[in-house]
């Protein structure tokens, strides 16, 4: 484990192995996961996307992982081979987590009942939402002693938000996919939660037309004051992730700096 | 040079991973700095947090060289 590691040191992921789906850059939320699992002992391997290649094999080696596959989530083909390979390798998992999720720049902006096209909403269900039900499944079949299981969504699921459009629904899907999931592997003593994280600044933020008002509201109206922190949200997936997450399943668990349970901001705050 | 330039410079230098020398007003990030769409996306992300600015895609589409970014940037302080 490299020392620049900035999150808590200890031993709660100790002999735990974890996939963690989604590292595009240093400001993902996978990769704030990522460190904080290696931070407490976990062994990972990462999953990428083609051309991500050079982008997440610096990452990981950086935690000490050579343990990189490739996977397409819109390829059965690629995620047979990737879950083969974690098999192969490792023979089980602990943990997966899940922080994927796609839909084109013309329908993240304006009207969603307008830009929304066929073609788009399929693309961004299958990406953000169906990868999640795949990989839970597949993730599953490798998990006979139990395991955890977590997944990104974000406010817009559940209320409307500028531009956010598709992707709302699309984590919609996801959130509810996530119960659906939770139920159906249970009894297997898997838990499967999501993670609601406040706006942060990451290239999926970037692709959200006005994404920086998204961040300014976020923490302008938030309870806290501040923005949502990566530590936060690792955190919550540490917690999740490990034993200490035992008996919640099926859970949406927001970390946004309180910002979901505002219905209308304090007089004067919407000023500039 | 100007301090915009030299902050600019310095962003692309280490984003990018090129020689400083290459970092020249003409160089296009993709064609001659070897950036791809991804790096192009973290580099106007680097911007902005930089000079506390926004720059809206349509604006972030019409930066193509190392030129162009010190300009906007400029134009926009």
């Amino acid at each position: 484990m490299s020392d620049d590691n900035p999150m808590p040191k200890g031993e709660l992921m100790k002999g735990k192995k974890g996939l963690i789906m989604g590292v595009a850059n240093k400001n993902s939320i996978a990769w704030g996961i990522a460190q904080q699992m290696a931070a407490q002992g976990a062994e990972l391997a990462f999953s990428y996307q083609g051309e991500l290649e050079k982008r997440v094999r610096p990452l990981a080696e950086s935690l000490g992982s050579d343990f990189l596959v490739s996977a397409d989530v819109a390829s059965d083909e690629d995620m047979d081979k990737c879950f083969a390979e974690i098999e192969k390798r490792w023979g089980k998992l602990d943990f997966l987590v899940h922080a994927i999720a796609f839909a084109g720049k013309d329908e993240l902006q304006g009207s969603f009942t307008e830009n929304t096209t066929r073609e788009g909403f399929k693309r961004a269900m299958e990406i953000s939402a169906f990868s999640f039900v795949d990989a839970a499944k597949r993730a599953s079949h490798l998990m006979a002693d139990g395991g955890s299981m977590v997944t990104m969504t974000y406010l817009g699921a559940e209320r409307v938000v500028p531009s956010y459009n598709v992707m709302g629904v699309a984590k919609a899907a996801l959130e509810a996919s996530t119960r659906y999931i939770a139920r159906d592997l249970g009894p297997q003593g898997i838990r499967v939660n999501a993670i609601s994280a406040g706006p942060m600044r990451t290239l999926a933020m970037a692709g959200i037309s006005g994404g920086r008002s998204l961040m300014k509201t976020g923490k302008d109206w938030s309870l806290l004051k501040e923005d949502t922190k990566m530590e936060g949200v690792a955190g919550a997936a540490l917690y999740l992730l490990s034993d200490l997450g035992t008996s919640c399943t099926g859970e949406v668990l927001h970390v946004d700096a309180g910002f979901h349970i505002v219905g209308v901001p304090d007089p004067g705050e919407d000023e500039e | 040079m100007s301090d915009v330039q030299e902050r600019v410079k310095k962003i692309v230098v280490e984003h990018l991973d090129v020689e400083e020398d290459k970092v020249k007003p003409e160089a296009s990030f993709i064609d001659d700095l070897g950036a791809d769409s991804l790096d192009n996306v973290e580099l106007v992300m680097a911007f902005e947090e930089e000079f506390d600015i926004e720059i809206p895609d349509d604006a972030a589409e019409h930066i193509q060289t190392v030129g162009d970014a010190v300009k906007y940037i400029e134009e926009k302080k």
